[in-house]
């Protein structure tokens, strides 16, 4: 096989990125929603890795002479009842909410997309158990399982992880199944049975790709979601535990105490939990829009 | 049809004999019990023979499952006899802990319904009707935001915006009321309450209703029997309203449907925050203290009540479309 020649073509480069950022342009353009949720993402994100860079104090660290200042020149955001900048903990906040986010959606959506699919290319009595099990998980309210599997576990950031993939799985598998169970009728797979190919083969190398489209749908929304179950947990106490900057930890105990006198205290963090879901939900939103052509305009 | 509705029946079995199991086992995971939580809770020393007592007086000292006279055949035959038992931690009856509360819970669960319902039904259909437009982002930016917004938050929000304007109208702080009164004996104590928390669940509630409706309008629109209505000259507002509307709104009444049985046992988090006494409530004492008794049959309470909407939903569409039923 002859590689082909590659051309280094200044004029060509320049045309080739003019193109990309028309392209991006046309997409801002037909995705306004879907870009500003880009951008959120992408600021998080910033936060987030560059968190001991931007931020201006200790996150952890109690300052008692400084308690519950109102936003000043020196606090742009105020300080809490143990005198911590209420910013840095927002900036610090980005890191265990993105890594709560990011591990649950990953772990719970590929759970979800091998379950799925393997429901879907064995069928029969596997199929048959597999969605009971899913039947049984998806009867709970999100938030009481979660609840119960931390109950269970104790609190901290590990089982609260855990609390939240759990039912992710059964909810990307169903979705999954869905497609999977079209993908199966097309002869290629039959082909790649008549080959010889193990099973597993066939789920992850050529069943799985053709799943990608929900898997990512599935994948960025259940980003959102586990921010906003984090918080949650953490606001009733049984999630992230102090002194780790959490948001839904802002909001717990003192926030609700001094909200008359500090409204700066539980204002802020309230916004960045929602800014964050809201961007990774209209993220997700586009997404489903630019892959799955059927559910546009849904 | 009746073969279908006993099918979807018996599927259910299966399902809730999943979900108690799961249930107990989850709740024996956790380590400790409502007896060491009771007596040595409060830091002081607690003597063996004692939590033993107590244990053996709750049958905690059973061996869990495998046997006749087990703590699983203790919560499942209960629901032979029609006996929940009773709470492990205040000793009365479960269904008196729980009627104590659901009055209260059903009432907030119907309120942010209402709230959701005159909140998503017309943003639907503006939404749609004008689709691609500022106002059709406008809304879909207010329904993703509803996503969003942690309700918790909207709820100290609410709080804290009625303490500052009450303050500066009427000169002295306003709260809701904690205590929670019948509807029947006092309406306007009642819904002074229960409105706040009503519109925070029911904000964010609104969300997925908006957007169903949105998009089941959208493909109604398209519809012949639209361009029908259209070429014969009515009112636009005739066909949205009486030709579009109404058979866009069966998906959106299986939402709201489905979304209202998870309301009931899963305002966990907004009851917290306005301090009502509800089933939410209720769940997250027992869990703390370790109740199991009155743990499971709260969240097998729950779990009926979602697979039964569940099923009756099911059964409402094949009852209306006969293909399913033959699937």
């Amino acid at each position: 096989m002859a590689t082909p020649e590659v051309y280094i073509d200044s004029e060509g480069l320049a045309e080739d990125q003019r193109s990309l950022l028309g392209k991006l342009a046309g997409l801002c353009r037909r995705q306004p929603l879907g870009a500003a949720g880009a951008l959120v993402v992408i600021a998080m994100i910033v936060m987030a890795v560059f968190a001991n860079l931007i931020s201006p104090y200790d996150p952890e660290l109690a300052a008692f002479e400084n308690m519950l200042q109102a936003p000043n020149a020196d606090y742009w955001f105020g300080t809490d009842q143990f005198g911590r900048d209420i910013l840095t903990r927002l900036i610090y906040g980005a890191r265990t909410a993105l890594f709560v986010g990011f591990t649950c959606a990953f772990i719970g959506a590929t759970g979800g997309l091998v379950l799925g699919v393997a429901s879907a290319y064995f069928g029969g009595r596997f199929d048959l158990i597999l969605q009971r099990i899913m039947d049984v998980f998806m009867a709970f309210p999100l938030i009481i399982l979660a609840l119960a599997v931390v109950a269970t576990l104790g609190t901290g950031i590990q089982n609260v992880i855990i609390a939240i993939t759990i039912p992710f799985i059964p909810q990307c598998a169903r979705v999954v199944r869905s497609s999977a169970l079209s993908i199966r009728e097309i002869p290629y797979v039959d082909a790649a049975r008549a080959c010889g190919f193990s099973d597993l083969r066939i789920i992850l190398r050529h069943m799985a790709p053709n799943v990608m489209a929900p898997y990512l749908i599935m994948l960025t929304t259940f980003v959102g979601q586990a921010i906003l179950l984090e918080a949650s947990l953490s606001y009733l106490g049984l999630g992230v535990q102090e002194p780790t900057p959490a948001w839904g930890l802002m909001l717990q105990g003192g926030a609700e105490e001094y909200a008359e006198s500090a409204p700066w205290v539980p204002i802020f963090p309230g916004i960045a939990i929602s800014l964050a879901v809201f961007g990774f939900n209209l993220f997700g939103d586009a997404l489903r829009d630019l892959l799955d052509p059927k559910l546009r305009n849904r | 049809m009746y073969k279908y509705v006993v099918k979807r029946l018996l599927m259910m079995i299966p399902t809730l004999i999943g979900a108690a199991v799961l249930v107990f086992l989850l709740l024996r995971a956790i380590p400790g019990d409502v007896c060491e939580v009771r007596l040595a809770g409060t830091g002081l020393y607690a003597d063996p023979a004692e939590i033993e007592l107590c244990q053996k007086s709750l049958g905690l000292d059973k061996p869990l499952i495998l046997g006749l006279d087990t703590q699983f055949t203790d919560f499942v035959g209960g629901y032979f006899t029609f006996d929940l038992g009773e709470s492990m931690w205040t000793g009365k009856p479960i269904t008196y802990e729980i009627g104590l509360r659901f009055k209260l819970s059903l009432q907030m669960a119907i309120m942010a319904t209402v709230v959701a319902v005159a909140i998503a039904i017309p943003l639907g259909i503006i939404s749609a009707v004008k689709q691609d437009t500022w106002i059709d982002y406008a809304v879909r930016a207010f329904s993703i935001a509803g996503i969003a917004i942690p309700s918790f938050w909207l709820g100290i929000m609410i709080i804290l915006g009625l303490l500052i304007f009450t303050q500066a109208w009427l000169g002295e702080p306003w709260m809701p009321p904690i205590d929670y009164v019948s509807p029947l004996e006092d309406p306007w104590r009642n819904l002074s309450q229960l409105i706040w928390p009503a519109v925070a669940t029911g904000y964010r509630y609104s969300a997925v209703a908006t957007r169903m409706t949105r998009s089941a309008m959208l493909e109604v629109l398209r519809e012949d029997y639209v361009r029908t209505a259209r070429a014969k000259g009515l009112m636009e507002k005739v066909i949205i309203n009486h030709h579009a509307l109404k058979n866009a709104l069966l998906p959106v009444v299986t939402i709201i449907a489905i979304e209202f049985a998870f309301l009931i046992g899963g305002l966990v988090v907004t009851e917290q925050v306005f301090n009502l006494n509800g089933l939410g409530k209720l769940f997250v004492e027992s869990v703390g203290n370790q109740d199991f008794a009155l743990t499971q049959q709260l969240v097998m309470l729950v779990v009926l009540v979602f697979v039964f909407t569940n099923l009756v939903v099911d059964v409402f569409y094949a009852w209306l479309d006969p293909r399913i039923r033959y699937s």
